[in-house]
């Protein structure tokens, strides 16, 4: 009786989230699996020629971008989110460490996260600027003449401005998800009994030690966390992209294959030409694809973090 | 190897300037190959000296010796010490195996040796037998051991107990204490222990440190103190059940338990006296003075004044002719030994615990006179508590 009682009071509660997400997520999940299966569907009549199984994702796979999405995909991920991961790691236990300023250097490393992306994108744009950035100005005082980072018109050379802009595109990255790690980093930390730190030192540990045998085994549900959840986020790369080159995703006067599109930017160019027949259901499909990867990548993570994660 | 603390003192501040003096110029020599129990009352500076002995706190001052060598400045991984953790502190990650030769591999002793010598280690504590298990699959008991273990696999010269046995419950508590008895004999290593417990404290310690405010009260074997306690806070911090404690007065070299109006005086604020009738007071004050032994009879002599007597409970002795007469309200017998528990005549609420032979037979209700052993009962300054 009581029990029941409380079941339908949490209904209740739960309710209003659940229709929100039913309008606003489910039902767009279920929409874009029947819209990636639709042949020849039309957007603005909403009719299509019966049904495809894979005529969508074959029309995905065979776009001129496509090898240069999950090129640049594949790179964002895989070399931002370890970086990303361990200098946050480091950052955390520094900062862990000190006594003075802990506060206010928390906040500074904080900052970040409270600040938009797109304006984010624009400053590290600006940073990153031949003629006045700062980080030429700074390679200047050290003699190193500037370097062409993201903008080409003046000249350099075409054939390494894809790495040049993938560079600063990666600083940026990794710089504008350090606030959320170090914040959970860091609470992760201060829960850490600081009596394993006393037996530690009592038994003469060294440093590198404590930080691999201690730390890190203790920290390991919020490292498994973190690596996760950044995975999927990294693979869903595009508003960084956005924001440091504006809306054709390259330096300006870059080739288009030194375009800096990721999948996610697929399904976005497949909408911007919605009225294409069928453009809305190639995007469907492109992300029905990155989902895929995101599960599949997931899983395996889950899977490792079996072995290695001490909760 | 001996310790030695000289003067030792820790004063911890407060993030609002306010200062805790934690230890007070603390004295204590720790002797060698000796089973010590660190003792008194909650936040009496007791964790706070076993730190500063094992080097995780500093002291304020005062130096600390390890036999002739000075180790105040010494970092607590060059001491030498094995310290087991109120709650262990055993690395949740790490198997029984693993947390054992932690210590070992930090100083990178070869591979084989270090798990002989976890084995053995284990072996010794008893748990020989859990190696492959993880701290969270082990009993509060075998946990201890594990931590342990972990203490004394690298052969500290010292080994430093916090409040070990306070997790346990009390069947296991008796258990382990005996176990920590017989591998300090085993290993013959200079121990201390920490403890609030004072039955625990005496049961096992060579010599027992009392502690209160961070003020060392007194030094020695256990039997001794509680023998000879030289002050009322060690008197009544010994022993269960605790010590009575009876107001008296000195006069003329006798010892009188005080009059029913020194009692009032002592639980009621004096200044309500004003506002009673004479009657009242009257009826409240008992004008008798019992003279219940002299002083000469102590040994002592002490000038007239006002004194707090404590008598342990097993210093009654029923007697006809004692001066003491008591109603007894409760009576347990257990075993050997009869508990009686019987009200103040001038208080009803308090009451004293009275332990003697059970071949008496007293039930409640019973007015009983008693007369003291005189080596069980004490003699205190009201004012400053020091034993007369
Ligand atoms: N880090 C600290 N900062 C400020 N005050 C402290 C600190 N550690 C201990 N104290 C204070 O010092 C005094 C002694 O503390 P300590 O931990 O040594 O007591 P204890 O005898 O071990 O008590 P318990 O039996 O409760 O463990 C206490 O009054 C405590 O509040
Ligand atoms: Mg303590």
């Amino acid at each position: 009786m009581l029990e029941k009682q409380s079941n339908v009071k949490a209904w209740l509660y739960l309710a209003p989230a659940m229709l929100l997400l039913s309008v606003f997520t489910f039902y767009p999940l279920f929409n874009a699996f029947f819209l990636a299966f639709l042949r020849d569907y039309e957007f603005l009549l909403g009719s299509a020629r019966g049904f495809t199984f894979l005529g969508n994702f074959i029309n995905v796979i065979n776009k001129p971008d496509f090898g240069i999405a999950m090129k640049n995909t594949a790179v964002i991920t895989f070399v931002s989110v370890p970086i990303a991961v361990i200098v946050a790691l480091m950052i955390s236990v520094a900062l862990n460490s000190i006594k003075k300023f802990q506060g206010f250097l928390q906040t500074v490393f904080f900052l970040p996260y409270v600040t938009n992306a797109i304006a984010i994108g624009m400053a590290f744009a600006f940073i990153f600027h031949s003629d006045y950035g700062l980080l030429n100005t700074m390679l200047g005082w050290v003699g190193i003449d500037p370097i062409n980072w993201i903008n080409l018109r003046q000249a350099g050379n075409a054939d390494t401005s894809w790495i040049r802009a993938m560079f600063a595109l990666l600083v940026y990255t990794i710089w504008g998800g350090l606030a959320f790690k170090i914040m959970v980093f860091l609470s992760g930390l201060q829960s850490i009994d600081k009596q394993y730190y006393d037996a530690a030192r009592i038994d003469a540990t060294p440093k590198r030690r404590v930080f691999s045998k201690i730390t890190v085994p203790l920290l390991s549900p919020m490292i498994a966390y973190i690596t996760i959840t950044s995975f999927i986020g990294a693979f869903k790369a595009y508003r960084t992209i956005i924001g440091m080159f504006g809306e054709s995703l390259r330096p300006p006067g870059a080739l288009s294959k030194d375009s800096l599109i990721t999948i996610v930017g697929l399904v976005y160019d497949s909408l911007a030409h919605a009225d294409a027949t069928g453009a809305i259901s190639e995007a469907a499909a492109a992300s029905i694809i990155l989902f895929l990867i995101i599960l599949a990548f997931t899983l395996i993570q889950m899977q490792v973090s079996k072995r290695r994660v001490h909760f | 190897m001996d310790i030695k603390l000289q003067k030792v003192t820790k004063i911890f501040q407060a993030k609002d300037k306010s200062e805790t003096v934690a230890v007070n110029a603390l004295d204590v020599v720790i002797p060698s190959g000796k089973l010590i129990g660190l003792l008194g009352p909650s936040g009496c500076g007791k964790s706070t000296t076993l730190y500063m002995i094992a080097g995780l706190l500093e002291p304020n001052e005062g130096r600390i010796f390890f036999g002739d060598e000075d180790v105040t400045d010494l970092p607590p991984e060059e001491r030498g010490i094995g310290l087991v953790f109120q709650n262990y502190a055993l690395y949740p990650h790490m198997t029984v195996r693993q947390n054992i030769m932690f210590p070992l591999e930090n100083i990178k002793v070869p591979k084989q040796e270090a798990l002989s010598r976890a084995q053995e280690m284990a072996d010794l504590v008893g748990i020989g037998e859990l190696m492959d298990r993880k701290p969270k699959q082990l009993s509060g008991g075998q946990q201890q051991r594990v931590a342990i273990a972990r203490a004394l696999v690298k052969q500290p010269r010292v080994l430093l107990l916090d409040e070990p046995l306070s997790n346990l419950d009390a069947r296991l508590r008796l258990q382990t204490r005996e176990e920590i008895k017989r591998i300090q004999r085993e290993t013959g290593i200079t121990t201390v222990f920490v403890t609030h417990d004072q039955e625990e404290a005496m049961s096992i310690s060579d010599q027992i440190v009392l502690m209160d405010f961070g003020v060392k009260q007194q030094v020695g074997e256990p039997q001794f103190v509680y023998d000879k306690p030289i002050n009322l806070f060690v008197a009544k911090f010994l022993g269960t059940p605790p010590i009575n404690l009876f107001a008296g007065e000195i006069v003329k070299n006798k010892l009188l338990l005080a009059d029913g109006k020194k009692y009032r005086t002592e639980t009621q604020a004096p200044e309500h006296q004003e506002d009673l009738t004479e009657d009242a007071i009257r009826a409240m004050t008992h004008e008798v003075k019992v003279p219940i032994c002299n002083v000469e009879i102590m040994d002592k002599k002490a000038p007239d004044g006002d004194v707090v007597i404590g008598i342990r409970p097993e210093g009654f002795v029923v007697d006809e002719k004692g001066p003491l007469e008591l109603e007894i309200f409760m009576v347990e017998t257990i075993g050997r030994d009869t508990s009686l528990v019987v009200k103040d005549p001038f208080d009803d609420n308090k009451s004293y615990r009275i332990i003697i032979d059970s071949s008496y037979r007293v039930k409640a209700g019973d007015k009983v006179k008693f007369s003291f052993k005189p080596d069980k009962m004490f003699v205190f300054d009201k004012t400053s508590g020091d034993v007369l």
